[in-house]
């Protein structure tokens, strides 16, 4: 479905909605790239997967939910849990295994959780998580609540069982859940030829389900940002189930921190071509052509203040103590 | 005979069941990429063909239920996962289908699926990547449960479960994958259900099984140096598990200490125990002893899983409790690995 009525970026009016884009995705690729940067120490010691090249559709999302909306990721959380507002510090911890981490150093990077921030956790375990989102929307409905659930996706998770389960009780009891799916092409070293039918795309299963759905470029934020912005005032007042297909690109390996095009899973060129489509950098661009150099001198003064911030999270972090040992015995019931 | 790595006999056993026979077949997540799950698969789909070696959908509920689907009528499938965890969305498929089919249709079909779990540990797994649930399949009636230790036992007990009518639960673990030992180049099957002396020793009888039964080999030879002889029993399988052994062991030491990857209640181990009360109770000339995974789930931190696994200390520490030996020191003599997180430097993480 083509989103008729979407709301336009009023670039006079709209530019702090830019500024706070720009942050969000100049933030995480911060983070990702300082673990890249880190990793190789072996201090970071838990499977991990980033986000880089694909923060374009975090950053929108953050403009147009608050922390008394939910969302819920997967293994490839990182983005989703700092553009949701989730603490970067305790993140960072989390990574490091410390008892400060949002976690206590019993999940790591695959369990990143801020309840207070509505982010209610991320899994390990593929399709693992849909459902608990299904879940919490039912919740915003049993209370009577106006706020939405946005379930994280990937393009490897819609082959689960779960998807479709979760999806046809969200559908069938007109839950306000944002699917947002983003289609990287790969789950893993598979790709998508392997495992889906290369005629079909996957937002239709989506609608033939009975969901709303719109596919959009999810390294255009702007037209990311458009987009959600619009679907979400409509699952607020009220419209069920929508599930949007992002297409978008991970430039990094799988788990772990490497370039890994060599490996022969995919092509050099086909990663030089996502690469040109940086989110960020065709952001800037964007920018850069269409307003003042103030506007530009203000990106420069944001990168200081993240990279000063990211810093930090990872100084604290490695100094960060672990946890008692005698805690992993703990906490297994809720006393 | 050729040294080869327990990941390259598990190739080499599904590489010549292949051969051996066009109805068997090989898919997985991954089984055909680059890395070849661990390297177990790689080569495989040149040889025999995208038709019986493929990769497959994010779908293990499904996936597996088309391979049982298939083998009611004569496909050999090989499926594989590379956490048994991930697996465990499938468990509808094998527990209440290819588990009972034989029975329930009155013999007139079986199973012939083999499963390859992978176990993780270490490197931050975490709760859900490294899960030892040997007890929840040996639990279930119609499932034959394999965990071998040794390259050679991994190749042969794969090409015999492979070739077995019934479905086979063969779980591989993780840290094995790199170890190293003499395994026959040809077709070579073990019988299901038959454990392995590694060991000749009369003081106390160790069972072990998969991954520990390396740590069991470090503590015996650091018993036996200190004067300990053990008889050291790997079982290899878990269902139908080897109890002949296990007591034919025990008449001659009269204590028994049972290792188990998994977690402690409901354990295989507690299992064997509770047999070889039931059966053996004359045998025994001290209460029995287990070392099993505690009540918790393995946290990812690695300042919490520093003395959270079991190793050769703890077990020579336990044996020589039972000895009434007060006079050494294992934890000591047997210093942990440093970093306790991998199994040797060849493993790069993540997983
Ligand atoms: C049930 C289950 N099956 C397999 C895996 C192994 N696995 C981890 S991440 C992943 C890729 C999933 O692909 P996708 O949903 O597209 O997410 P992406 O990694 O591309 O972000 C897989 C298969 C798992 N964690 N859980
Ligand atoms: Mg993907």
């Amino acid at each position: 479905m083509d989103i008729k009525d979407k709301t336009k970026l009023d670039l006079a009016l709209d530019k702090e909605i830019l500024f706070n884009i720009y942050y969000v995705m100049r933030r995480i690729r911060a983070v990702e790239e300082k673990i890249v940067e880190e990793y190789p120490k072996k201090q970071i010691r838990c499977p991990t997967h980033l986000s880089i090249g694909q923060e374009g559709v975090p950053a929108a999302l953050a403009q147009v939910v608050t922390k008394h909306d939910y969302a819920i990721s997967t293994h490839r959380g990182h983005a989703h849990y700092l553009a949701k507002g989730g603490d970067l510090d305790k993140m960072i911890a989390e990574l490091y295994g410390k008892e400060c981490g949002c976690s206590k150093g019993k999940g790591g990077s695959m369990h990143l959780i801020d309840v207070e921030q509505g982010f209610m956790g991320t899994s390990a375990i593929v399709g693992n998580s849909i459902p608990l989102g299904v879940g919490l929307a039912l919740s915003l409905e049993l209370k009577g609540l106006k706020n939405i659930s946005c379930i994280f996706l990937g393009d490897g998770a819609i082959e689960e069982g779960s998807f479709y389960e979760s999806l046809n009780f969200a559908v069938l009891r007109k839950l306000p859940t944002l699917f947002i799916c983003e289609n990287n092409l790969y789950s893993v070293y598979s790709p998508l030829d392997v495992r889906q039918p290369i005629d079909r795309q996957i937002h239709t299963i989506a609608e033939a389900v009975g969901a709303k759905t719109a596919c959009c470029d999810g390294n255009n934020v702007i037209d990311s940002y458009e987009t959600l912005n619009t679907i979400c005032q409509e699952i607020r007042s009220g419209s069920g189930p929508w599930f949007v297909e992002f297409e978008t690109y991970r430039w990094r390996e799988h788990c772990g921190y490497n370039y890994d095009n060599d490996i022969g899973y995919r092509t050099e060129e086909e990663y030089e071509t996502w690469k040109r489509r940086d989110p960020i950098k065709t952001f800037v661009d964007y920018l850069k052509n269409n307003y003042s150099i103030e506007v530009v001198n203000k990106l420069e003064q944001i990168d200081q203040n993240i990279f000063k911030e990211v810093e930090e999270a990872f100084e604290k972090a490695k100094k960060a103590s672990y946890p008692d040992p005698s805690h992993a015995y703990t906490s297994i019931y809720c006393q | 005979m050729t040294k080869i790595t327990f990941g390259k006999a598990i190739n080499s056993a599904i590489d010549q069941a292949m051969a051996l026979d066009k109805s068997v077949i090989c898919y997985g997540l991954g089984a055909t990429d680059p890395k070849g799950i661990f390297g177990t698969t790689l080569g495989l789909e040149k040889k025999y063909g995208k038709k019986r070696v493929f990769d497959m959908p994010t779908s293990e509920n499904a996936m597996t239920g088309v391979g049982i689907g298939a083998s009611m009528v004569g496909i050999k499938p090989v499926m594989t996962h590379q956490r048994l965890d991930f697996f465990l969305l499938a468990l509808d498929q094998l527990v209440n289908g290819a588990a009972k089919m034989h029975y329930m249709f009155g013999g007139t079909v079986n199973i012939p699926i083999t499963i390859r779990l992978i176990l993780g540990r270490g490197w931050g797994q975490g709760p859900t990547h490294s899960q030892n649930l040997q007890a929840w399949f040996a639990h279930i009636p119609g499932l034959k449960v394999v965990m071998p230790s040794s390259p050679e036992d991994a190749k042969g007990l794969l090409i015999s479960s492979i070739f077995d009518p019934n479905p086979v639960v063969f779980l591989e673990h993780r840290w094995l994958h790199n170890t190293v030992g003499e395994v026959p180049d040809n077709d070579f099957r073990i019988e299901i259900g038959t454990s392995k002396k590694l060991v000749d020793g009369n003081d106390i009888t160790i069972v072990s099984m998969s991954y520990l039964t390396i740590e069991a080999q470090i503590a015996e030879k650091y018993l036996r140096k200190n004067g300990v002889s053990v008889d050291l029993i790997d079982l290899r399988s878990i269902k139908p598990i080897d109890m002949k052994a296990i007591s034919e062991s025990l008449k001659k030491t009269g204590k028994i200490l049972v290792l188990d990857t998994g977690f402690t209640t409901c354990s295989v181990s507690s299992d064997i125990i509770s047999r070889v009360l039931i059966n053996n109770f004359e045998f025994l000339t001290h209460p029995p002893a287990q070392i099993a995974m505690p009540d918790v789930p393995e946290p990812t931190s690695f300042g919490l899983t520093k003395s959270f696994y079991k190793r050769a200390a703890d077990i020579a520490k336990k044996v020589l409790d039972m000895m009434g030996i007060d006079s050494l020191d294992p934890f000591n003599d047997l210093p942990p690995p440093a970093p306790h997180d991998v199994p040797g430097d060849w493993f790069k993480g993540p997983f």
